[in-house]
């Protein structure tokens, strides 16, 4: 009774601190951020309008057989996008499932398991990574990455995998698989930078916690922070996620370019972003209002796989927030 | 304090004065073809010392490229390896003319043990980009180069991912001595590749081919030149095997038809000494120039281009043209009307 009246005597202060005579400032501050976030929400609808009016005569003339097509032929203006979705679907799947174990254990590695004097180093190595451009990482990849798994690790997997249809074929240089691992180099410091922030924020209570009830090493870090850190490790592959499927240039230069929807993991591919960024420049007419219709796909299979994000965020949220 | 005052009164007096100097400069933007972009390069160079006045900003975004941005007048001239259609030209807001520049050849590179030199005839290179030959030892490679040990590998075929004038080109070429080819894929600056990898650029291509072992692909001469990269020798049309140089290029212009509007093929050349995958270039700018400043400049640095500029072709290893076309071409130039 008495905390409720204080409080309420405390709101009753509270508001009447907040409606002192003419505080311009404050005001002109709220409403200057209101105008920055409502130009960043602008700025999004104003890219999906553009994007959508520029393919009309693309959706008008292929409608939804543009997501199932496989044919994609400039010269006879047939268009269809089935292998450039296929193609970033599989670079960013592959991408994560190399890139995400190796982050998060380095994230639990530098959190947990480090010895201090070696964790800044590390730390400012994984964020240097993370400056390197695109296109030098692309170059890096067709003059050293690619030649090098050819010649040792593909010929190796080709040999005593390639009973099974994922390594199946030649194996060339350029292909699906170094796409996605050159998308995977290009995510890893963000999902580690992430994630090692979240687990740091894990407070040291749960660990001692964790500790006291006999646990060992491994397992306070899979019980008491892993568990706490769930989401946040989420969303930072999350964030992973959404580099993955915008990355171009790098990936144009190692993928193959060759639009075609194949099992093997050793043949090469095509991405969303590398169509747009080999043809755009020379397109006109229906080619390049198929482009567009191409950069609407992507936009929307981003924005989609953060919904799905979200909605699995907020499944789950109920589970850890148990205060 | 003071330093960093006098310091900031240096660094603003530099941009005034920078900012002062390009004012009085008059930039020309142009766009479109990567082929010729090496002597356009040489020669925005050379004719900066000739007219310090002027300077040309060249960005080479493609053949396809070139021809929609001045179709769209956001550049002064454009630049392509493959004449304009009726189509697209019927879409400029007014006439374009085409001046031809210069002629080179799009040579077919590989990166093989020992890099020989092999002969090639053009239905080889065909089948070749077709599928239907997958290696090196095939009897129809084989057979043109007795005494070459091939290797039993597949080739891997390299080609552009982009649009490109060097795709035109050599799909022309392909289409002239191929039915098979130019039923199932045709002739065009982008085209669906019946096999092989995409790589962006000639650059692309060339890093590309010098990477993977048992790879073909095209490029342009110069770019198989200075990568020192083994180039085939390709049989022509009468029959003989010529090699790429700009000797040859210049016998298969000599012998191309060429007519009134400029706009012309020459892959497959009659001629004895005539290099089969050949193409001439051309620069894309209005008849009406409507900026009588920049028209003035236009056609004086054409001039210039058409008389001095084809010397240094040479050395590039491109063709110049012949003096009898390049008097129409200047004849053509001087067609052009500045200010209006």
């Amino acid at each position: 009774m008495t905390s409720t009246a204080a409080t309420f005597e405390r709101g009753k202060e509270v508001v009447l601190r907040m409606k002192p005579p003419s505080r311009l400032g404050d005001r002109l501050f709220s409403g200057f951020t209101l105008l920055m976030a409502m130009t960043v929400v602008l700025l999004i609808c104003v890219v999906g309008w553009q994007l959508w009016s520029g393919a009309t005569g693309s959706i008008r003339k292929f409608g939804f057989g543009f997501l199932v097509g496989s044919d994609w032929d400039p010269g006879n203006d047939i268009y269809g996008a089935l292998p450039f979705i296929y193609g970033t679907l599989v670079s960013s799947a592959l991408a994560l499932i190399i890139a995400v174990p190796l982050s998060v254990a380095t994230a639990i590695y530098l959190t947990e398991l480090a010895p201090l004097w070696l964790r800044q180093p590390v730390i400012a190595l994984v964020e240097m990574l993370a400056a390197i451009p695109s296109v030098i990482l692309g170059l890096w990849g067709v003059f050293v990455m690619v030649p090098w798994m050819r010649d040792n690790a593909f010929h190796f997997m080709q040999r005593y995998l390639g009973w099974c249809p994922l390594f199946a074929g030649a194996a060339n240089g350029p292909c699906m698989l170094a796409g996605g691992l050159i998308i995977a180099i290009m995510i890893i410091p963000i999902i580690t930078s992430v994630s090692r922030e979240v687990l740091v924020s894990v407070p040291d209570l749960q660990r001692e916690a964790a500790y006291a009830l006999g646990a060992t090493r491994w397992e306070v870090t899979r019980i008491a922070v892993l568990s706490y850190a769930k989401r946040g490790i989420f969303g930072a592959i999350i964030l992973g996620l959404g580099r993955a499927l915008g990355e171009t240039m790098a990936v144009t230069m190692v993928i193959g370019n060759t639009s075609q929807i194949s099992a093997s993991l050793f043949a090469p591919g095509y991405t969303l972003a590398s169509v747009i960024a080999n043809e755009f420049s020379d397109a006109s007419g229906l080619w390049a209002q198929s482009l567009f219709e191409i950069g609407l796909v992507l936009f929307f299979v981003t924005i989609l796989v953060n919904l799905l994000a979200q909605i699995i965020l907020k499944t789950f949220a109920g589970a850890t927030v148990k205060q | 304090m003071t330093l960093s005052r006098v310091l900031t009164l240096l660094f603003a007096g530099t941009l005034l004065l920078a900012g002062s100097r390009a004012s009085a400069q008059l930039t020309m933007t142009g766009a479109g073809a990567t082929f010729p972009y090496p002597i356009y390069s040489k020669w925005f160079d050379e004719y900066a010392k000739v007219d310090p006045s002027v300077r040309f900003n060249y960005q080479s975004i493609g053949s396809g490229g070139g021809q929609t941005q001045i179709i769209a007048e956001t550049v002064d001239f454009g630049a392509s390896d493959g004449p304009m259609s009726d189509q697209n030209l019927a879409r400029a807001p007014g006439k374009i003319l085409h001046i031809p520049t210069v002629a080179g050849a799009v040579v077919i590179t590989y990166n093989v043990p020992g890099n020989p030199t092999l002969k090639l005839d053009g239905p080889t290179i065909a089948n070749v980009f077709l599928g239907a030959i997958t290696k090196w030892n095939d009897p129809a490679i084989a057979s043109q180069n007795p005494g070459v040990s091939l290797p039993d590998s597949d080739i891997i075929v390299v080609h552009r991912s982009d649009s490109s004038g060097t795709t035109y080109i050599f799909t022309d070429y392909l289409s002239k001595v191929s039915p098979e080819w130019k039923s199932k894929v045709g002739s065009n600056t982008a085209v669906k590749w019946p096999t092989g990898l995409g790589a962006k650029g000639n650059e692309g291509v060339s890093g590309q081919i010098q990477e993977t072992p048992g790879a073909l692909g095209y490029v342009e001469l110069i770019y198989a030149i200075q990568n020192k990269m083994p180039v085939a020798v390709v049989k022509n049309a009468s029959g003989s095997y010529v090699s790429p140089s700009s000797e040859s290029v210049t016998a298969a212009l000599a012998s191309a038809r060429i007519p009134d509007d400029f706009r012309f093929s020459m892959t497959n050349a009659p001629g004895p000494g005539a290099y089969p995958i050949s193409g001439a270039t051309w620069l894309l700018v209005y008849q009406k120039q409507s900026d009588a400043e920049k028209g003035g400049k236009m056609v004086e640095f054409l001039r210039w281009a058409l008389t001095k500029g084809e010397d240094m072709a040479g050395e590039l290893n491109y063709a110049p043209l012949p003096q009898g076309l390049r008097d129409r071409v200047l004849k053509r130039i001087s067609e052009i009307q500045v200010g209006g």
